[in-house]
């Protein structure tokens, strides 16, 4: 349970700050190299996105400077920070990643973005092999409930800002936008947001017109898209299925009549105006034309905060399905500490009970086969009654907070070697991944049955 | 004679006709090319066919129903040449060719009518008559069907109450091609059914009575339909328009279908 947790997010901090500890993907191995190698930290994982930064350790001894690091690493003094910074140890730890994988910690919550960069993270930090262990386990678990939620809640069911509410609209129209034609007209940065968004869900070419014909022909070297003259912007429109305005036209550019224009030009097919310019570019008239569906920025804004209201109360679910995770992994982990013991106890008393019937054996000569079998019989009844006692007691400490003590008392009596370190990590990594992120403490606990039973 | 070029125009026309169903359906249609050609023929052969029948009977006899039909479809077809020759489209021959066919084939039909003297082919006619005719009317179902969705889903569009964004309906592309393309598909079927309920109504009546209240329905829910297609395919028109003539084909062919109740020619069904 040595996790340990040190961040700053977009709610403790500006971004003046954040971009102070971003670290670039291109140097992300490099800083995972050095986090693992800093005193005291067994294994490390570093999410760095645009909203946050943290680092997250498993430590050899419940605590490691990650303070140190970000002084060492960064070259800041960690005192200008303090103030934004958060630390969490242990459980903490766990639901805060937990929290951060399902997106609850998300600046809009639930976007499915922030899992993805999760994942990335994790498999930078496989691949450097600064995981390796438990922190291995957490991950795999953290995907795993975050997996939970987004199935088993609302949180992230549906589409947030107003660039994939446009999209799921468009949708609603076009069914796929496969090959569908988008024309900005306007050069503006949420256009350009919206225009990325509908590209990627398959719209075809994109035209773009400017009244400043260098701001048209820069935003279409982004996308490859045709630039258009503004002067010819009511002879091509008919082209477009989307159109995405942003003007700053003082009065509407968009009419009724250009409206009836582009549908008999397009022999009626459905066009989708989504105008996100204040004051408005096309005249709500149009809407009322049939075939013409027109969105504005309110109307935009009114559909995402639906979806966020609707959001906050499946939040709820979803921090109760964490906190009954984190519980799980919690227990989950604690059984891990347990199991190494075990085995180690197994290894010690069937040593003992070979070393003892080979001594035996010299001195009663010649055993017919039935003898030899009794004698088997006899010394294995034997260990395995002494051992029933410390294992179960092993076992029932496991769910509770004494486990560490009763390891090590039981370690003591048998004079079980020091040789935990190693064997806890080899433990986990002679298993299979499946295995590994079985998920539920039951199976563990089978797990370890099986284990038992195989060296008895 | 006259029935003679009557059928070779047919004959031409039933190009014509193919060609109109290939192109709702696709841009391009391999028949392209000789759809003007045949119907210009066709045009002919007609005006032949009208004119040896006028020359025989000595004057231009509108008595028989059949010869004002041929007339009319000769008409139509002058109409669409016309034009033709002065707008240099044929698109209006997505309506047209199909028109001109059924009235040209209702008017061959009439005048010398389809005798099906084994009872086995007549039960055959009849069997497609009614598989066809029934896979029109699913098709026209499904077409209304989707454009009610249609309007409910525009609407919740429209109205940008957040809760209609995430009501779970198809999108709005999805339901107007499911809607347009089982009324592509409808169309030939209810186009062969009427053809092939022509034939059985000649072969057990010898002639067929043009005012039936069942034969005027379903030739007016076939029209419906027709202009549906035109109206969608030239000018797209989908939404709430699309939603009327949806409407207006689904309850003419209810009616059609209710009509079976006063009307003497389905008496052959009970029969």
């Amino acid at each position: 349970m040595n996790f340990q947790l040190l961040g700053i997010n977009h709610k403790t901090a500006p971004v003046e700050v954040r971009e102070r500890l971003a670290i670039p993907e291109a140097r992300l191995a490099e800083a995972l190299r050095r986090i693992a190698a800093h005193p005291g930290v067994e294994e490390a994982l570093i999410l760095s996105t645009c909203n946050r930064v943290e680092f997250l350790a498993r430590t050899r001894n419940g605590s490691a400077d990650l303070h140190g690091f970000i002084r060492d690493y960064f070259r800041i003094d960690p005192a200008e920070l303090v103030p934004h910074l958060y630390e969490h140890r242990g459980r903490d730890a766990i639901r805060h990643l937990f929290r951060v994988a399902a997106s609850l910690d998300s600046m809009v919550v639930g976007e499915p973005q922030i899992l993805g960069q999760v994942k990335g993270a994790y498999a930078t930090a496989r691949a450097v092999g600064a995981v390796h262990s438990q922190l291995d386990l957490l991950l795999t678990r953290a995907f795993a409930v975050a997996k939970k939620v987004r199935a088993d809640t609302g949180v992230g069911s549906s589409s947030v800002s107003i660039a994939s509410v446009a999209v799921d609209l468009a949708k609603k129209i076009f069914g796929s936008l496969q090959g569908k034609q988008v024309y900005l007209v306007g050069a503006g940065k949420m256009s350009e947001l919206a225009a990325r968004h509908l590209l990627a869900h398959g719209a075809g070419s994109i035209f773009v017109a400017n009244r400043t014909y260098e701001r048209a022909t820069q935003l279409a070297a982004k996308f490859g898209a045709e630039v258009i003259h503004f002067d010819q912007l009511y002879d091509t429109c008919d082209r477009a299925d989307i159109v995405i305005t942003s003007t700053g036209a003082p009065c509407a550019i968009f009419k009724r009549e250009h409206g009836e224009l582009f549908l008999s030009r397009r022999k009626n097919r459905p066009m989708f105006f989504i105008d996100i310019a204040v004051p408005r570019d096309v005249d709500s008239e149009m809407n009322k034309l049939d075939g013409i569906f027109v969105y504005d920025i309110d109307d935009l804004q009114q559909a995402v905060s639906s979806h966020i209201a609707g959001r906050e109360k499946e939040a709820d679910r979803a921090e109760a399905i964490i906190s009954a995770e984190v519980e799980k992994f919690h227990v989950r982990l604690q059984t891990l500490d347990v199991v190494p013991t075990i085995v180690s106890l197994q290894d010690h008393l069937e040593n003992i009970r070979q070393a003892e019937i080979d001594h035996v054996r010299g001195r009663l000569g010649h055993l017919s086969p039935e003898q030899d079998a009794a004698i088997e019989t006899l010394t294995r009844g034997i260990v395995n009654k002494i051992m029933h006692t410390p294992i179960t007691t092993l076992k029932t400490a496991a769910r509770e907070s004494e486990a560490t003590t009763v390891i090590e008392v039981i370690r003591r009596i048998f004079n079980l070697r020091g040789e935990d370190a190693g064997r806890r990590d080899g433990w986990k990594t002679e298993r299979s991944h499946a295995q590994i992120a079985s998920n539920e403490s039951g199976e563990l606990e089978t797990e370890i049955k099986a284990d038992i039973g195989a060296k008895s | 004679m006259p029935i003679i070029w009557l059928r070779v125009a047919l004959g031409f026309y039933a190009v014509g006709l193919l060609h109109a169903l290939l192109v709702l359906t696709r841009q391009t249609s391999w028949l392209a090319r000789i759809a003007l050609p045949a119907m210009t023929l066709g045009v002919i052969f007609h005006f032949v066919s009208l004119a040896e029948s006028v020359q025989q009977s000595g004057q231009l006899t509108l008595l028989s129903l059949h010869n004002s039909e041929s007339l009319l479809a000769l008409l139509i077809m002058a109409a669409f040449v016309i034009v033709y020759l002065v707008y240099r489209t044929t698109s209006p021959g997505i309506v047209v060719f199909p028109l001109v066919f059924v009235l040209t084939f209702a008017a061959a039909s009439g005048q010398q009518p389809f005798l099906l003297n084994s009872p086995a082919l007549r039960k055959g006619w009849l069997l497609a008559h009614i598989i066809l005719i029934f896979a029109g009317y699913a098709a026209l179902l499904i077409s209304f069907g989707a454009s009610l969705l249609y309007l409910i889903q525009e609407r919740s569009l429209k109205s940008k109450q957040p809760a209609s964004i995430l009501l779970r309906l198809p999108a709005l592309e999805v339901i107007d091609q499911i809607g347009y393309r089982s009324l592509l598909l409808g169309f030939p079927f209810m186009t062969l059914g009427l053809v092939a309920g022509t034939i059985v109504a000649q072969a057990y009546f010898g002639r067929i009575d043009y005012l039936d209240p069942k034969i005027l329905l379903s030739v007016l829910m076939w029209t419906v339909y027709l202009i549906m297609l035109y109206t969608r395919w030239s000018a797209g028109w989908r939404g709430r328009r699309a939603a009327y003539l949806a409407t207006g084909a689904f309850v003419t062919a209810v009616v059609a279908w209710a009509a079976n109740y006063f009307s003497t020619i389905h008496g052959i069904v009970q029969s």
